[in-house]
Parts: C-alpha cells; structure tokens; sequence
C-alpha cells in the first residue's frame, strides 16, 4: 500500500504449514518472493499452490507458520486489513454493480479519493473504458477477466496474487491475455504471485517459478534453468517432456561423469547430475537428441522409429532403443525428410545436454496424460 | 396430457407424416389447456361474477339484479376504511417483524448451518403438517392470562411498554393488536423464510470472500454485497406474508377482539351473516385493487434499488 516505494515489500512465506484435518496441504513452505517481480506457483491440482495462495490473501488460516511482507507480519491480519488483492479463479465480480462500481470497490471502502480518475486509469489500461456502464454478465470471458484483474490492481496492492486467473479462457485468448498481463505487471511494477498448472502458462510470464508437488516446493529457479535443469523427475516431467532412461555410473573423473546404459556409454557433466548414487536417471529433453543416419561420435545409440507425428512447425517420434525403452525425439520440420516407422536411425545428444537423477524417484512423477499428450519414455522395465 | 411428441421410426404406413409434424407443434396449447381452464373455471368466472355482484342491488329476500350502482363502493368504504387501512397496518407490521425474524434464520440455514441444513428447514415448514386454523388456536394458549409468556411480560414491564404503545389495553395479551400481528406474523413466517432462504444460498461465497479482499469489513461486505443480492428473496418473500397478511380473517378473530377487526372479517361477515353481497363483493374488489397497486409501486421500488 504505502511503502510500496520502499525496498522492504518482499513477501515472505516461514514454514507455512496447512492442514485439513489430516491432510497436509501446505508443508513446512518457507520462501521469499521480492518486490516488484512476477512469480509463479506451477503444480498440479492439490499439489497446495490455491491453498498457499489463499494463506496469503488471509482467506484460509495457516496451521503454522509465518507469512510477512517486508516486515510486518501479516499472519493474524484480517483479510479486509492486509495490502494484499486477488484475481479470483472465476472472477467473482460483483454481479448487482456495473463495471466501473466493481473496479471501485476496493477504493470506496477505504475512502480513497479521486475514485473517478483512478478508476477510468485503470480501465483506460485494461482498455474497457467504453464498458464502465456495463454489468458484468454482459461482458466476454476476456474481458470479465480483465475487469477482475483492474479491481485488484487499482488498489496498489504490496502483492496481488493470481488464482489460475487464465484457467476459464480458450487457448487463443489464454495466450493473448498472458502477454497482456505480462504487459501490465511490467507497467504497473506490482509483485504478481501468480498461481497456475500450467507450465507453458508460467514460463511465458514469470521471473520465477517455484514448482510445487504435495505440498512442497520442487525446484526454484527461473524458467530456463527449471527447464534446463530439472532436480527431481518430478519438474523434469512436468516442466515440458523428458526421457528417463535407467542408467550406472561407472566413472567419475574430474567435470565429468561417465555412465553405462545398458552397454553403451555416455558422458555428462558432473554438475547436472544431482545424485551421488551410482544408480542414476539419464535425462535428455525430446528436442535436444539429433537423428543421424550413421554413428556419429560419442553418446550416440542406435534405436528403431515406431512412431511418427507430424505436428507441423516439428515432428514427434518414439524410437525404440536395443533393450526395448522407446524414446521422445522432437525434431523442427527443417526441410529434412520424415522418418518413416521401422527405420533405424542413430540417436546422439551432447553432453551438456543430459542431466541426472537420483534413481530412487519415480520416473513417471509429474508425466501429464491429458489431452492425448505422449507420455515421455520412463523406466524401460 | 397424453399428446406425446411423435416418435421417429417404429414403421406406421398409414400415418401420414405431415399431420404428425403439425400436431407436435401444438403439444404446448395442450399442456396450457388444463392450467387455462382451471384458471377459466375458478377464477375469470368467479371474478366476473363478483365484479357484478358489487354492482347490483336489491335484497336477500327480493333478489339482485344488475344496476351498475356504483355508490355502493363508497357507502362500503366509509363504512368500514378504518378496517381496511388496520389489515393494511397490521400486515405491513407483520411483514416487517417476520423479515427481522426471517432474514437471519435464512441466513443462518444457508450459510452457517452445515449438515444440520436439512434438518432446519424441514422445521421451518413443519408447522404446515397441523392446519392453520389449529395454529393460530394454539396462540390462545401460548398468550393465555395465567400463562407464562403473559407472567413474563408483566413481570419485565414489558407490558407497560406495550400499553404505552396501545398494542394491549389491560394487563393481558390475548384479545389484542399485539396478539394478532404476533398471529400474523407466526402464521406467515415459513413464507417469508423459504424465498429468502433460495437467494441467500445461491449467493457464492467467492464474492464475499472478494469484499473481504477488497477492503469491506464483514459488515460492509453484508451491506454491499450480501443484502443487494437476497433483495430477490426479500421482495418476494415480503410479497407472499404481506398479500395472504393483509386478507386474513382467522387471527384478528380468534386472537384479537372487536376494535381489531380486520377487513377479512368484514367480507366474512357481510357474505355470511349480514347478507349484503353488494358491500361484501365491493369490499373484496377494493381490498383486491389496493393490494395490487401497493404490490406494483413496492415491486418498481425495489426494483430499482437493486440496479443502483
């Protein structure tokens, strides 16, 4: 509210701990989101993201734990006292008041003046003011959407949390909507805990992204190092598409590390692998193995295709290594010709590339199944 | 109604198909048609007949006949406006006392009430499983003189204040004003709960959590967002204790005494005892017309309240 000029409207989440009965939702979730940046929340349902987000926003009590911003603990304050605002799922507009009304309500109840002025401000930037008049229900689902996010905004709030605000739009609309929000988050320099599950959602817009999974956070990091190197199967499945493939370290000697998959070696750098067991899962994402049609160095394999979709911008195949486990390869459609099924081809990637796992996870963690994705190849047995 | 839409396939040579189609478009007359003559039979026809029932003249013993006398709606209403304007005094009261009731049961049954839901609102309508007339006997007992509702308000002086107001004259609560909007006001109470009770629970309880978030203290968030969106079960559940209230023969007589007439008993009397149809069916034609036009500005009144 106030002290947003100052540099001391970080949030900080202390061993936030939710429980419903004997469920815990949120475990033990220390983290420190700072002023000004867009953060993401990315999970899937119940992972405890909506529940850290509602802590938050003070509409769900936590079992224990501290949440403050800057340095006043907001923990015990009311909702209607915190300088918190948030984009509901569904909007909640208010359906009796018209659009201006819905934006003003926030400023009204805290006597603010220069309602009128604030408030065309706001729908000047979200670009509705010839709606002001308008009831909600007479709005598109975009333009509800962006009605809830003028209501949270024009208020200044220290955080203003966002509860899988894009969840109700049709994908052309989702994926407009995002880079306006990025848009407006960059114009406005307000904190942004934005809470999604999708991936693609939360790479676009954040600086960073806190993976959760039951209740904990997986890995933190921007989008590019999330992505490029995942800590647990778990982000390695659900931040885009890996192959999993068991392998045994057989040596390590300085930066790197070499490793035997079921006959054949391959290297990777020490510091992309997390564990310090000698059973490891080899990473590689789909897009970074190359096809060739003759062996080419090392970290090569030979596999069969057995499947190809074409998908337009690039192609999807499965290929089937020696030992049975069939592989994702991704290849941009470049002008090179379409592999047919039942070809063999030569698989190689480069070092920097693959990372490794702990084998003691679940290699399927995190594998997404809707919308008749493929599932990435896991465990071969 | 038997007239079902026709069913494709199932071979009917000899049906044409035409017919079938056209007939099916009339499937909803149809299912007007038995609504329509009810309504025809017992309720157009009654009212034309009552409408000239006001306008004739003549005697019990001689018989009416038509005259389109008039004055007779004047001779009625300064005969008996003062128990005209009571019924209204009294059912707005009535009204006023059953939304205080009402609304924070309501409230109470769809948002605080949990899995006991249920159970409260079988006990709102529980009272309709004994009869009215039964009900409104039972007040008899409840306010009888050596009964402790009576001892309780002699006791708290809250007699006093009830004389003060003229709700009661002596020192005791049947044969009154109060005992009859108490009446009133019991009888009708389940009507006034059940709507409030449908457009309270179909609020979502997002949009309070979105007050509380932008700033609205519990009571501010009632009064901005909750009271705004039950003001469709207030006006209707207002409508269904105010219109039955305001007609109503069976609690000012069996509660209340003879300065609490109310203008149901009236009609009563002058259909069943004096005789007079003329006055009796001018009577209920006025009482009809009156509550109409309360009715209309009431309903155009709230109506816009709830745009602002």
């Amino acid at each position: 509210m106030a002290e947003t000029a100052s540099t001391g409207g970080d949030l900080h989440l202390q061993s936030l701990t939710k429980q419903f009965g004997s469920f815990v939702a949120v475990d033990d979730l220390s983290l420190t989101i700072p002023q000004g940046s867009f953060f993401a929340l990315l999970g899937p349902s119940g992972c405890g993201k909506t529940t850290t987000l509602r802590m938050v926003a003070g509409l769900e009590e936590p079992t224990a734990g501290r949440i403050l911003i800057g340095a006043d603990d907001i923990t015990d304050t009311k909702p209607y006292r915190r300088p918190v605002n948030t984009v509901f799922q569904n909007y909640a507009l208010f359906p009796h008041l018209d659009i201006f009304e819905n934006v003003a309500f926030g400023l009204r109840r805290r006597g603010s003046k220069n309602v009128k002025q604030q408030v065309d401000d706001v729908l000047e930037l979200i670009e509705l003011g010839h709606l002001a008049r308008r009831k909600p229900t007479q709005l598109s689902g975009g333009q509800q959407q962006r009605v809830a996010l003028a209501r949270a905004i024009v208020n200044h709030p220290s955080v203003l949390l966002l509860d899988e605000p894009l969840g109700a739009l049709d994908l052309k609309l989702r994926r407009q909507m995002q880079l306006e929000l990025k848009r407006i988050q960059t114009e406005v320099g307000l904190t942004f805990v934005h809470v999604t599950h999708d991936q693609e959602e939360a790479m676009t817009m954040a600086d960073t992204i806190a993976v959760m999974n039951n209740g904990r956070i997986e890995q933190l990091g921007d989008p590019a190092s999330l992505y490029e190197n995942p800590v647990t199967t778990f982000v390695a499945n659900f931040l885009g598409q890996s192959n999993l493939v068991r392998a045994r370290v057989t040596s390590r000697s300085g930066e790197h590390l070499t490793v035997d998959v079921q006959g054949t070696t391959f290297t990777m750098p020490r510091a992309r692998c997390t564990s310090e067991s000698d059973d490891i899962w080899m990473g590689v994402r789909p897009e970074k193995i190359q096809v060739n049609a003759t062996a080419a160095g090392a970290n090569t394999i030979l596999g069969t295709v057995t499947d190809t979709s074409y998908i337009g911008v690039s192609t999807q195949y499965l290929v089937q290594l020696g030992f049975g486990q069939e592989l994702t390869v991704v290849r941009q459609n470049d002008g090179a010709p379409i592999l047919r099924p039942g070809q063999e081809v030569y698989l190689s990637w480069e070092p920097a590339h693959t990372f490794g796992l702990d084998a003691r996870q679940d290699a399927k963690a995190g594998v997404e199944r809707e919308e008749g994705e493929l599932v990435p190849a896991g465990d071969a047995s | 109604m038997t007239a079902t839409v026709h069913v494709p396939g199932g071979s009917m040579p000899a049906a044409p198909v035409e017919p079938r189609k056209r007939r099916a478009s009339k499937v909803p007359y149809l299912l007007l048609l038995p609504g329509v003559a009810w309504l025809l039979v017992f309720f157009v026809a009654p009212m034309i007949f009552l409408a000239s029932q006001s306008l004739q003249t003549g005697s019990i013993e001689q018989g009416y006949a038509l005259t389109w006398h008039i004055g007779t709606y004047g001779d009625a209403l300064s005969a008996f406006h003062s128990q005209l304007f009571r019924s209204f005094g009294y059912a707005a009261t009535a009204t006023v006392l059953g939304l205080l009731v009402g609304y924070p049961l309501a409230y109470t049954i769809a948002f605080k009430a949990g899995r006991w839901k249920n159970v409260l609102l079988v006990l709102v309508i529980a009272p309709f499983f004994t009869s009215f007339l039964i009900r409104t006997l039972a007040w008899q007992t409840i306010l009888s003189s050596d009964g402790p509702v009576v001892g309780f308000f002699r006791a708290t002086h809250l007699m006093d204040l009830l004389r003060s107001l003229h709700l009661v004259a002596g020192n005791d609560l049947l044969s009154t004003p109060f005992a009859v909007v108490m009446g009133l006001t019991y009888n009708f109470l389940p009507f006034m709960v059940l709507p409030l009770y449908a457009s309270l629970e179909r609020i979502d309880i997002r949009l309070l959590e979105a007050g509380g978030d932008l700033y609205a203290r519990p009571f501010t968030a009632f009064r901005k967002v909750t009271w705004p969106l039950s003001l469709p079960g207030v006006v209707a559940g207002t409508l269904l204790t105010f219109i039955p209230a305001a007609g109503d023969y069976i609690n000012s007589k069996l509660l209340g005494n003879t300065s609490t007439t109310m203008i149901g008993q009236v009609i009563d009397g002058q259909f069943l005892r004096v005789l007079d149809y003329p006055t009796a069916a001018a009577l209920s034609f006025t009482l009809m017309l009156a509550i109409l036009v309360i009715v209309a500005v009431y309903v155009r009144r709230a109506g816009t309240e709830e745009l602002v």
